[in-house]
């Protein structure tokens, strides 16, 4: 009797996973993605590690001097999304990307581009703090250096002191610029990280997971930033936290196992999501 | 047919006897006792609680009664058994020393006393002996082996005595609140440490003998000469009266050949080693990294003998005739040949080690670099050769401290000639090739000569510990950065 009902059991459970799948399968993202006058379009994208797709159909449009969040379980698919935006996927083996991304108009799969200077225009601060085991100067020199940004030592000290203050650390490192940038404590090398990037003044930063490896302070010192940073750049950040989502970005997208569910209004996500999901995810149902 | 029982009797005793003279047997007796002592030891242990279904009220499992007991049986005897083969001669010798009579000893040399010795121990074992067999060196051979069989009956009865009493003794202790399982494990600690000092205690034995020959050396020769002289010209003569006899031990020519080679021979792995490494690590696809970081391994497998007649018989001709060709001199046996073949056989060492610190740069900064819209290559000359840069350095001084000490190579293909000279197309010579040509043939061993040999060989030893120290410790320090 009991294996019975075990069958039973197992059979409801794998419709409903079919269920859940075809469901998937005619997933539309759930709200309006698109912005007027975007600075980045993105077009069914979709994103295979070899066999296995990581990425679906997703269309999302990144606006001018906005931060957009992207937030979902792990492994729904959102860093690998974030890591379509600069091309920074070509270095994973095997990984294949399909649509279309353009920046400013300008396709940024065309072969005749050179993923090199697109990532100077899209530039990316990652989950860990990683500052080249250089000197804090010379890892902010470093972008401006190889792109031949500056004339002179003069206008590179001048770029180097401006990137460390919009990045709010100038006054903490002036007077160490010399000092190895990884003596620094975790807050102030993702900070650095974000100097670095800001250097070679590119249109959008991409952020994944700044601040997942900070304490709650340098967290807060970063989000500051970020909502700074805004008036310049175009912003893309994912997060784990949601709270981190509701405080900096203007617009929230989720994902769930490689499709962009919902996306809107970072407000309207939070307080009146559409989506099953989404509310599932927001309300801590799983996640 | 039917063989008399007493006939079988004594031939079986004659048997036991024979073998019994030999070590080997006792050795497997004493392997033999340890077994049973384990059986034993186990079977007590079980018996003791009541039978197997009760062995939980042991404090340890049977089998570590049964391995006490065969640990406690095995070591003391074998133990015992290895001083008395390692000290047997030694003493016999004294004992047969002391029954001569003293007219024999008399007025012997140091080297004619030890031939004395050496003859009795031939005559006793039937070899061939160096002077006349006279009634006295019979009697004393005779004696000798007396001393030998006596010796060994000694050592059987006295071993197994050991091995069987200690057993006894374990047997006795064999009580179920016996600590058996730690006592096996202390038992084991100390096996490891004494294997391990075995180790230590060689290394520093070779250590301290090369010292004190090195210090005889120079109470022989000034240290200032050794270090400090420009001619190499090792000529000790046997009579005060022999044509050359003259010695000079300035050893600055064999410290600059060492160097003009292990420089030329850097000069080759190091670019190609160092460029390799890049390209595996960073450039080649998984599938051209499989086949081809093996191939550069196999240099480091090629035997360095095979090196040096590659170098002697094929590089060595080949650059001089190319020499003769642009009009240069090029000794037969010049140090680029010598170089460049060891450069070759030292590409290993530095794309191994380099490529592993390569490596060992987390992907991070590589993403970091990329992400700033650094190129590939870049990426590797700013971010992760600076990052490898103290890996690398650590790779390459080992590699020098290889190539410093490296000999086939250079007994084959540099010269013998001790030339002042940086010119690598003339012959220079080595360190090492000293130390071999040194110490080859009959030689005198305490005459300069040959003593230099080990001044050389402890120069060497230290210049290479301090590049290990260095390169090691380099390493280490860049290991902890990213871990």
């Amino acid at each position: 009797m009991n294996t019975m009902v075990e069958t039973m059991n197992r059979v409801t459970d794998a419709l409903s996973a079919v269920e859940l799948a075809q469901e998937r399968a005619f997933c539309q993202t759930v709200g309006d993605f698109t912005v007027p006058n975007p600075r980045m379009t993105c077009r069914d994208v979709e994103v295979w590690y070899g066999p296995k797709q990581a990425i679906r159909r997703v269309n999302l449009d990144i606006g001018r001097n906005e931060v957009l969040s992207m937030i979902g379980p792990s492994g729904c698919g959102k860093s690998t999304f974030l890591r379509c935006l600069n091309r920074m996927n070509d270095t994973i083996p095997g990984c294949r990307v399909t649509g279309s991304i353009k920046l400013d108009g300008q396709d940024i799969y065309d072969k005749k581009l050179d993923p090199v200077l697109l990532r100077a225009r899209v530039g990316m601060v990652f989950q860990k703090p990683n500052p080249f085991p250089k000197s804090i100067y010379e890892n902010v020199a470093y972008g401006p250096r190889i792109h031949g940004l500056t004339n002179s030592k003069a206008e590179l000290d001048e770029l180097v002191e401006t990137s460390l203050r919009k990045a709010g650390l100038w006054d903490e490192v002036k007077d160490r610029l010399d000092q190895p940038g990884t003596g620094l404590s975790g807050g102030q090398q993702q900070r650095l990280c974000i100097a670095r990037t800001i250097a070679v003044a590119p249109d959008v930063i991409l952020m994944d997971e700044p601040c997942s490896a900070l304490d709650p302070i340098a967290t807060a010192i970063i989000e500051e930033l970020i909502d700074e940073l805004r008036a310049n750049y175009s912003i893309v950040i994912v997060t784990h936290s949601m709270q981190q989502a509701a405080r900096v970005s203007q617009r929230t997208a989720y994902f769930h196992l490689g499709d962009l569910i919902e996306v809107g209004e970072t407000n309207q996500i939070f307080t009146n999501p559409q989506h099953k999901l989404t509310e599932d995810y927001i309300t801590g149902r799983f996640g | 047919m039917r063989l008399p029982m007493p006939a079988l009797g004594i031939g079986l005793l004659a048997l036991i006897l024979t073998m019994a003279m030999s070590s080997w047997l006792l050795f497997l007796s004493v392997l033999l006792i340890m077994a049973l002592a384990y059986q034993l030891g186990r079977r007590r242990a079980i018996a003791q609680v009541g039978g197997p279904t009760k062995i939980k009220r042991l404090h340890s499992l049977p089998a570590y009664h049964g391995l006490y007991a065969a640990l406690w049986a095995g070591i003391p005897a074998l133990f015992v058994m290895g001083l008395w083969i390692g000290f047997q001669d030694q003493v016999i010798i004294a004992q047969v020393i002391d029954a001569l009579s003293p007219t024999q000893i008399e007025g012997l040399s140091p080297g004619q006393f030890n031939l004395l010795i050496s003859d009795i121990r031939n005559l006793a074992t039937g070899n061939i002996v160096s002077a006349q067999v006279t009634s006295e060196l019979q009697a004393a051979a005779d004696h000798y082996n007396r001393l030998r069989a006596l010796s060994r009956i000694a050592m059987w009865v006295v071993v197994l005595a050991l091995a069987l009493g200690a057993t006894l003794m374990v047997w006795l202790q064999i009580h179920p609140s016996l600590r058996a399982r730690n006592r096996v494990e202390s038992i084991t600690l100390a096996i490891m440490i004494v294997f391990s000092s075995i180790a230590i205690l060689t290394t520093l034995g070779i250590v301290l003998s090369v010292v004190f020959e090195s210090i005889r050396f120079f109470k022989l020769i000034s240290p200032l000469e050794f270090f400090f002289g420009l001619t190499w010209s090792p000529q000790i003569a046997l009579r005060a009266d022999q044509v050359g006899a003259s010695g000079a031990f300035g050893a600055v020519p064999l410290f600059v050949g060492t160097l003009v080679i292990s420089v030329i021979a850097m000069l080759v792995a190091v670019p190609i080693g160092l460029l390799s490494a890049i390209y595996l690590s960073e450039y080649a696809s998984r599938r051209v990294r499989a086949v081809a970081k093996p191939l550069l391994e196999v240099l480091a497998g090629i035997p360095t003998v095979v090196y040096g007649f590659f170098a002697a018989l094929t590089v060595a001709p080949f650059i001089r005739s190319l020499g003769a060709w642009l009009g240069l001199d090029v000794a037969s046996e010049s140090a680029l040949a010598a170089g460049l073949v060891m450069g070759i056989m030292i590409i290993p060492f530095v794309s191994s080690l380099s490529d592993d610190v390569i490596n060992a740069v987390p992907q991070a900064m590589r993403d970091g670099s990329y992400a700033l819209g650094a190129t590939q290559s870049e990426t590797i000359r700013r971010v992760i050769i600076p990052a490898a840069l103290p890996g690398i350095i650590g790779g390459i001084l080992l590699a020098v401290s290889r190539a410093i000490g490296e000999t086939m190579i250079v007994v084959m293909a540099a010269g013998l000639s001790a030339n002042l000279s940086i010119n690598p197309l003339e012959s220079l010579t080595t360190v090492t090739v000293q130390i071999v040509t040194l110490l080859t043939g009959d030689q005198e061993f305490d005459s300069p000569k040959t003593l230099a040999a080990f001044a050389l060989g402890l120069t060497l030893f230290v210049v290479t510990l301090a590049l290990n120290v260095v390169a090691l410790s380099i390493v280490r320090k860049y290991r902890e950065q990213y871990e």
